[in-house]
């Protein structure tokens, strides 16, 4: 291993070795000192997220093409960090709360970051698979950390054996494009194919496969059958992660793979990636405005941005506007991820012991009982639905941009129609929080309020100075696309 | 006069100073952030009457314009860009004058959450302020949303019964006009290099382009004039708001729509203009005389008054597309007059609402004898807005339907002619409502010890009832400041004109 090998997974190698300390740590001496673990984790990742930094800028191939090093995997080695942090802070408070002390919770966590960050930085289709086990296992476990509630079994379960189909997908499909272009690296694919050696049918079959896989774990409807009962059964602070995390890792292993391979059966790709998105729009939006339970609304609502972000993907077949296409994806990622981290982070902070308090209804009167903190859930909304002066409204402006910019105008027009349909359930919270009376209950961690306070200032204040945040996702570029 | 402050800057954002003074010291009690918000308004009528003064209303073009460069997005600019002229001043003054007048109004109505109540209220000042003040089409639409933030809670906090089921339907109406605008924003953008609107007037966007996009912006600001078929979200949305929430969505909110219209779609869309002017004058005909039907039907007065806000609209949007100096201008005019008089007309909606808690139109009757002031205030509004010689209703709606006679686009005085039913109309549901509340003998014993006016009450009207005189006896110097501009919009419909021949 040489030392440009050892700077590529910098921060994945820091996670994972501290991960492994803590996880002796806590066995020794986490029954006494319970904070040790979460302040760790903490520790760790701003460690992971101080060396991701150090990467800015840089280039790197490492580990025989294995691993990338490139604007687009710092940008997502930033955002998973960050949300990972956000991530312990709201474990810490809710673990505490419903009973659940499992050291486990931040070392899993750990680990899991580690697999999406090593995602991001994937070039080889091997690392894609390996970094997607590595997300994924300990998601499985995080979801049934409640192991005493039915609903967070079911929900490990369900999870679980979706998430297997899945990865089978995924290596079904590597396997039809090693058969295809004879390597699994995503520069010897791309080598392979500019110089016609490949076999263009295996390489359908094997990016539609890929595409399923993918689809997956970014719940991209027909492939988000799980999204609700899993965030619904998970305890919230995990499906907070998950509905951030997963997602954005998704997305890396999407963009990356096909932008860098697929572009020449572009043409073949795109109407399936058109129907994909629209479809994920309309399913996702209407059947959220159907919801009464606000878990199961926010997985509907995750399904439906997930739909917006592919719209911006499927020009990507198109050298002129890919770049603008990977870049306003990387920038609605990092906007659905302060928004959606916020909005589950007043979610974990109304949520009651036995696991009741989570229906839309639950919300009433939260206006006058918590009034910072359902001023923050008010951002949220309104920056989901896409309003201005919120950080969502410049994803979806950039997003609708690319779409039209790409020559899919109506594509955006269906977009922008479901997103008005979506105006009807997020605001749906805001008259119950506040123009119906009611008494919701509202915990008093005050580190749940401080985060999600923080995040609000974020997604409101990022939006008037919102330049830093695209060049950011602008350099987010993927070396070789 | 120092140029490094524009007045264009202060006029828009003043009123977040009081926003911040509410949030910093509105604990401390009601008055205080009754107080910071009406000086704050005050101070901002004042500004805006010192940009007034720098206006040469002599020039026509852009003024005081002011262009910052914002971010850049995938190559395109969007830019910080600011400036007024002879159409949007109006409507920075009106703003700014309904402002204080609508803050003072809630002095006793409103008593629950009265900080929230007035940074609400300067938030939605800044954000229509802003409306009016973009050059920058990106840096409009993001006013343009921003507005129904703080409208929808006014309407849904401080509303009246159904003021859920209104404030929903407020939003959704107004966001399935606009995303659909956003969607003509950007494509206009990136196909012809940029959101600045000074820039893109030159752009000769093809035929078919111009029509879709003509649909796109025109559907945005046909929902919020409302014109008919799009007004169903109006008569809920007035009835429901309170007080000051009407007075400021008739006055200036719905003027963003008509705004809109001269501000986009005849400079940008000069052919699809030419085209569906005839269609548009249609259904401001349509909506002239259907807002005054219904209204006529109304037993709750403020649903009266929100339907002959349909009625009086659809003259503006008849001048407008009448396309002719004297149209333009008359409906311009008459965007300040409806402004003046249906605010005023909510005003004592209001006022008669707080005395008896009712607004039904059978519950008063004879309130003449009781509340003479109040009665005979509410008949110098109500002839103001039937239309009364001498009175500014007139000389707006006179000069709109001579536009519209004479106009050659229109190519038919038919639209003139059955407008002027509406006029006849409008003195109908009107003089009915004021017979029912203010005529006859006291019906209902409650009514027999009904106060008149307070000395508050009568400075909310005052000022309105005086401009509206002014108006009626000497419009020059309104025209005299909206001619330029007016001429320069239409001289560039005209050479469209020529061109087709």
């Amino acid at each position: 291993m040489t030392l440009i090998d050892f700077n590529s997974i910098l921060p994945v190698i820091l996670l994972v070795v501290w991960a492994l300390v803590m996880l002796l740590l806590d066995v020794w001496f986490g029954k006494r000192v319970p904070l040790l673990t979460p302040v760790m984790a903490v520790a760790g990742l701003v460690l992971s997220l101080a060396a991701s930094l150090y990467q800015i800028g840089q280039q790197a191939s490492a580990f025989n093409g294995m691993i990338r090093v490139d604007g687009f995997s710092i940008f997502l080695n930033n955002l998973f960090a960050l949300s990972g942090i956000v991530a312990i802070g709201l474990g810490y408070d809710y673990l505490k709360r419903v009973g659940i002390s499992e050291g486990e919770y931040y070392v899993l966590l750990l680990f899991s970051i580690s697999g999406m960050m090593l995602m991001g930085s994937a070039g080889d289709l091997i690392i894609v698979f390996l970094s997607l086990e590595l997300l994924s296992i300990p998601l499985y476990v995080l979801a049934g950390i409640d192991h005493k509630r039915d609903a967070s079994r079911e929900a490990s379960l369900k999870y679980f054996l979706l998430g297997t189909m899945a990865s089978a997908f995924v290596l079904f499909g590597i396997a039809f494009v090693y058969g295809a272009a004879g390597t699994t690296s995503l520069y010897g694919i791309t080598e392979a194919v500019s110089q016609g050696k490949v076999q263009q049918f295996l390489l359908i079959c094997g990016s539609a496969l890929l595409l399923a896989g993918f689809g997956f774990k970014v719940a991209a409807v027909p492939f988000h059958s799980w999204t609700p009962d899993v965030y619904h059964g998970s305890p919230s602070s995990v499906t907070a992660f998950m509905s951030v995390g997963a997602k954005a890792a998704g997305f890396a292993a999407l963009i990356r793979v096909f932008s860098l391979n697929f572009t020449a059966i572009a043409i073949e790709l795109t109407p399936l990636f058109w129907v994909l998105s629209a479809l994920t729009m309309i399913v996702g939006n209407v059947v959220a405005v159907a919801q009464t339970n606000l878990k199961r609304m926010l997985a509907y609502s995750s399904i439906a941005h997930a739909g917006y972000i592919l719209m911006a993907f499927v020009g990507f077949g198109d050298a002129a506007v890919r770049q603008n296409s990977i870049a306003s994806a990387l920038f609605y990622l990092a906007a659905y991820a302060l928004t959606s981290l916020g909005a589950w982070s007043v979610l974990v902070a109304v949520e009651q012991q036995d696991g009741s308090g989570n229906e839309i209804s639950d919300l009433a009167g939260l206006g006058k009982t918590a009034p910072s903190l359902a001023a923050a859930m008010v951002v949220f909304m309104l920056s989901f639905t896409g309003i201005p002066l919120t950080l969502g409204f410049w994803g979806k402006f950039y997003l609708f941009r690319t779409a039209i910019e790409g020559g899919f105008t109506y594509l955006a027009v269906a977009g922008l129609l479901t997103s008005l349909v979506s105006v009807f359930y997020y605001l749906r919270v805001v008259v119950k929080m506040y123009f119906q009376p009611g008494e919701a209950l509202a915990h008093k961690g005050r580190l749940t309020s401080l985060i999600a306070t923080i995040l609000a200032i974020l997604v409101v204040g990022l939006a008037f100075v919102p330049g830093y945040l695209f060049n950011l996702a602008a350099a987010g570029l993927i070396a070789g696309a | 006069m120092n140029s490094a402050i524009n007045p264009l800057l202060l006029v828009t954002f003043f009123p977040l100073v009081g926003v911040l003074l509410i949030l910093l010291l509105g604990s401390t009690g009601k008055n205080t952030a009754r107080w910071i918000a009406l000086l704050t308004s005050l101070v901002t009528f004042a500004l805006s009457l010192w940009l007034l003064m720098q206006f040469d209303s002599t020039k026509g073009g852009i003024q005081m314009e002011i262009n910052l460069p914002w971010l850049t997005l995938g190559g395109n600019t969007v830019g910080f860009h600011l400036g007024v002229d002879g159409i949007s001043i109006l409507m920075v003054l009106l703003t700014a004058l309904l402002t204080p007048i609508a803050i003072l109004s809630t002095w006793k109505a409103v008593e629950e959450r009265v900080s929230g109540f007035m940074s609400f209220f300067l938030l939605l000042e800044t954000g229509m302020m802003g409306v009016f003040l973009s050059l920058d089409m990106v840096l409009f639409y993001i006013f343009w949303e921003f507005t129904l933030v703080p409208m929808y809670f006014l309407i849904g906090l401080w509303g009246s019964q159904r003021r859920v089921y209104a404030a929903v339907k407020f939003v959704l109406y107004t966001m399935a006009g606009s995303l659909l605008m956003l969607a003509g924003i950007l494509w206009v953008g990136l196909t012809y290099g940029g959101f600045d609107l000074t820039k893109l007037t030159d752009s000769a966007i093809p035929f078919t382009a111009q029509l879709w996009l003509f649909g796109a912006f025109g559907l945005a600001f046909a929902i919020k004039v409302p014109m008919w078929p799009l007004h169903s979200w109006l008569p809920d949305a007035h009835t429901e708001a309170p007080t000051a929430g009407s007075v400021i969505l008739a006055g200036v909110l719905l003027k963003m729509g008509a705004y809109g219209f001269l501000r986009f779609n005849l400079p940008l869309f000069p052919q699809a203009t030419l085209t569906l002017a005839p269609w548009m004058a249609g259904l401001a005909v349509i909506g002239i005389l259907y807002g005054a039907i219904v209204a006529f039907r109304q037993k709750d007065v403020k649903r009266l008054v929100a339907y002959s806000s349909i009625s009086h609209l659809g003259f503006v949007v008849l001048g407008t597309f009448a396309l002719t100096a004297q149209g333009v201008q008359g409906a311009i005019l008459q965007m300040v007059n409806h402004g003046l008089s249906t605010g005023a007309l909510f005003l004592i909606v209001g006022m008669l609402y707080e005395r008896r808690h009712t607004r039904l139109m059978a519950d008063f009757g004879g309130l003449w004898r009781v509340t003479p002031l109040l009665g005979s205030l509410t008949l110098v509004t109500v002839l103001s807005s039937v239309g009364l010689p001498g009175l500014n209703g007139f000389v707006g709606e006179f000069t709109i339907l001579m536009g519209a006679f004479h106009s050659t686009i229109l190519a038919s005085p038919w639209f003139a002619v059955v407008a002027t039913l509406g006029v006849i109309l409008a003195a109908v549901y009107l003089l009915h409502m004021f017979q029912q509340v203010f005529l006859g003998p006291v019906r209902h014993p409650e009514n027999e010890k009904l106060a008149d006016l307070s000395p508050r009450e009568v400075i909310l009207l005052a000022p309105l009832l005086l401009l509206a005189f002014w108006i009626g006896l000497y419009p020059a110097p309104f025209f005299r400041l909206m001619s330029p501009a007016v001429e320069q919009l239409l001289a560039l419909i005209q050479t469209v004109v020529q061109t087709a021949h």
